[in-house]
């Protein structure tokens, strides 16, 4: 085997250390025995335990769960009808602005979104006294504003590449256009839609700025939970915790990767078989 | 088959008589089964398909021919309802199509990129369209049977399109356009996708299918040897226009026009004018040649009339020349300038000498093939060789558009 070069190698090795360095010392903390989180004080899981009985933590674990599910599948009905527009309404009046402003949401400050989000809101709550107060829905309807533009980004995308002659067939074989979409059109675009939804969870889940502008009192998500905590100091449950979702993390990773490497090398056999049978 | 058999009872969709029994479109009783009349159709200033008119009589294989952008699939997309046109109307079985969706029509279609859906089996991509009928579960499974016997795919119901190989997505696709026994099968393309060997091979399968099914078909093609191939008739398209309609050998032997009888095949165009016209046939002289062109059956022309003369190239004979007078007509002196062997047969490019005027470079080029019909190495004719072509009087058509 040809030597690798040493530069090359060290190189390997300071990247890996520059992204995994920081994840490995916070799991090897949240087995800390001592309080004090920059002091080893031997092996322990008792932070794990603490964080079980942390109401707090567990209720902000909750909600942000739910909010995650309702903003993923409210994103994902928004986002697909959006997409099926870019995709397939062809050309129409105003149709470069439209698609501009769909995506806009990717790539505007976060701190825009919230802030704007919240005046919305609030004079929303004026002149129609809704929504009364801000909570989840406030934050659930925030997320999806802004997870629904990746979603349409994903099924635009997707459909762009699907053979519209495909849907024509199936017109064509006396299938109403609502039936080709529910019976042809669905199931091809459905990864699409799995990792859109998957995408806009985490976004959710991940989601800080936007949350801390249009959250109210009594409902803290878990990001808000973790900051407020670190602001007051770190302390050895919060290891625990980040080391619960990087294991929750990991796990959806490779059960992702496995499937797809399967079904790739499904693919692969089949494409094989197929030309060994050609007549 | 009920589609059919109903057709069948109406007097206008009568069997043709037994004469005609190859030919409809020559019995003057026969009613067109499909009836374009006047349809135009526009893609905002750019007009696809320009006032066409065409007969498409039941049972026939119909191909429409033309290059890319003539309109062709356009006239056929409107057939199966997937464009509306502009203007003019569409008749299939009598019945106007205008307003009738596609999923209404009594047609089915065999798309160009197959437009199998990759999500379903051989099997369910074939049943699909019974499953829209409601038809009852156990005649969809004889008929998806039957369908995928058809075609020679029975060990390949439980696979997914993409464990196919071309030809067999091809015959997945007739197989799912067939299986509703639709009055009119429109096929876009259909071997487009397929290599040389097995796009003829596939050509006589589609021929005999049709032959034992008996639905009329609609084929769009750009290639004309399959054109020739497969139909009863052809109409030849350009620029949203029908060019001419015909069998294969009218449209090969006696084409219209000079669009016509330069796309299909070779052929030499020679530009000339009437002189004179007997009882047996036409004369024109032509600038470029040195004897006159004579030939039988012309349409009828004027003395003086500038006309093309169309000769194809396999009409020529070629032979060394010898000296001595040329006969009186149908007869050229040049020499050999090029000359390709295709194995059965050879084509010859010979410049022609220049108009009396003794060999002058820049005579006309006159294209001519010949059979080989024996082994032999050594050819009869050769690179710069002087030859005379001749030709019968039969070989050339008289073209005045």
């Amino acid at each position: 085997m040809r030597r690798r070069s040493t530069f090359l190698l060290t190189a390997m090795c300071f990247g890996f250390a520059f992204l995994y360095v920081p994840i490995l010392s916070l799991i090897v903390y949240s087995f800390n025995e001592s309080r004090l989180v920059t002091v080893w004080g031997g092996f322990s899981t008792r932070w794990y335990g603490e964080l079980l009985r942390d109401e707090q933590v567990l209720e902000a674990a909750l909600l942000s769960l739910q909010i995650g599910v309702v903003t993923a599948t409210a994103a994902v009905l928004l986002g697909t009808l959006a997409g099926l527009l870019l995709a397939r309404f062809g050309r129409f009046r105003g149709r470069l602005l439209f698609s501009g402003m769909v995506s806009a949401p990717l790539v505007m400050p976060e701190v825009i979104t919230g802030l704007s989000l919240l005046l919305l809101f609030v004079s929303a709550e004026q002149l129609i006294g809704w929504p009364s107060g801000r909570g989840m829905d406030t934050i659930t309807i925030a997320h999806i504003t802004f997870c629904m533009a990746y979603v349409a980004v994903i099924v635009q995308s997707r459909l762009s590449s699907l053979d519209e002659s495909m849907e024509e067939a199936a017109m064509d074989l006396g299938a109403r256009p609502a039936k080709v979409f529910l019976v042809i059109t669905l199931p091809i675009i459905a990864p699409a839609l799995i990792s859109g939804w998957l995408l806009a969870f985490t976004l959710s889940l991940d989601d800080l700025v936007i949350a801390s502008f249009v959250s109210g009192p009594g409902s803290s998500t878990l990001p808000m939970v973790i900051f407020s905590k670190v602001r007051l100091g770190v302390s050895p449950d919060i290891n625990a915790l980040a080391t619960i979702i990087i294991l929750i993390v990991t796990v959806f990773v490779i059960i992702a990767g496995v499937l797809m490497s399967r079904q790739e090398k499904a693919r692969a056999r089949d494409a094989q078989r197929a030309l060994q049978t050609q007549d | 088959m009920d589609q059919v058999s109903d057709a069948t009872a109406q007097p206008s969709g009568r069997r043709p008589a037994a004469e005609f029994a190859d030919t409809p479109w020559l019995d003057p009783a026969a009613r067109p089964f499909i009836d374009v009349r006047g349809v135009t159709k526009k893609f905002g200033d750019f007009v696809a398909v320009d006032d066409v008119d065409l007969q498409i009589y039941r049972g026939e294989l119909f191909c429409l021919l033309g290059a890319s952008g003539c309109g062709k699939s356009t006239l056929l997309r409107m057939l199966a309802g997937f464009e509306a046109a502009t203007g003019g109307q569409i008749l299939i079985d009598g019945t106007d199509m205008a307003g009738i969706a596609p999923y209404e029509r009594p047609v089915n279609m065999m798309f160009q990129s197959y437009a199998l859906f990759p999500h379903m089996t051989v099997e369910s991509n074939v049943a699909f369209g019974l499953k829209q009928e409601r038809v009852p579960r156990g005649e969809i499974r004889d008929r998806v049977a039957e369908a995928l016997q058809l075609v020679q795919l029975s060990a390949f119901a439980k696979r997914k399109p993409h464990q196919l190989s071309g030809g067999q997505r091809q015959r997945v696709a007739l197989a799912r356009s067939l299986v509703k026994r639709p009055k009119v099968l429109l096929l876009d393309e259909p071997l487009g996708a397929l290599d040389k060997k097995l796009r003829e091979q596939t050509q006589f399968e589609l021929m005999n299918i049709q032959d034992e099914v008996g639905i009329t078909f609609v084929v769009v093609t750009h290639d004309q040897e399959e054109a020739m191939t497969l139909s009863t008739r052809i109409a030849v398209m350009n620029q949203g226009r029908i060019s001419q309609v015909g069998t294969p050998s009218e449209i090969y032997e006696f084409p219209g026009n000079r669009f016509v009888a330069d796309f299909i095949g070779s052929i030499n165009l020679l530009e000339g004018r009437v002189a004179y016209e007997t009882d047996d046939f036409v004369a024109v002289l032509c600038p470029e040649l040195e004897s006159e062109l004579r030939i039988d059956h012309g349409p009828s022309v004027q003395e003086g009339q500038k006309v093309w003369v169309a000769i194809r190239p396999e009409k020529i004979a070629i032979r060394p020349d010898s000296g001595g007078a040329l006969p009186a007509g149908n007869a050229v002196r040049g020499v050999v300038e090029g000359l390709g062997y295709l194995g059965s047969e050879t084509i010859y490019r010979v410049r022609l000498d220049g108009n009396g005027d003794g060999g002058a470079a820049g005579g006309r080029m006159i294209e001519a093939t010949a059979p080989n019909l024996t082994r032999s190495a050594r050819r009869a004719v050769d690179w710069d060789d002087p030859v005379v072509l001749t030709w019968d009087s039969a070989a050339g058509v008289v073209l005045t558009s």
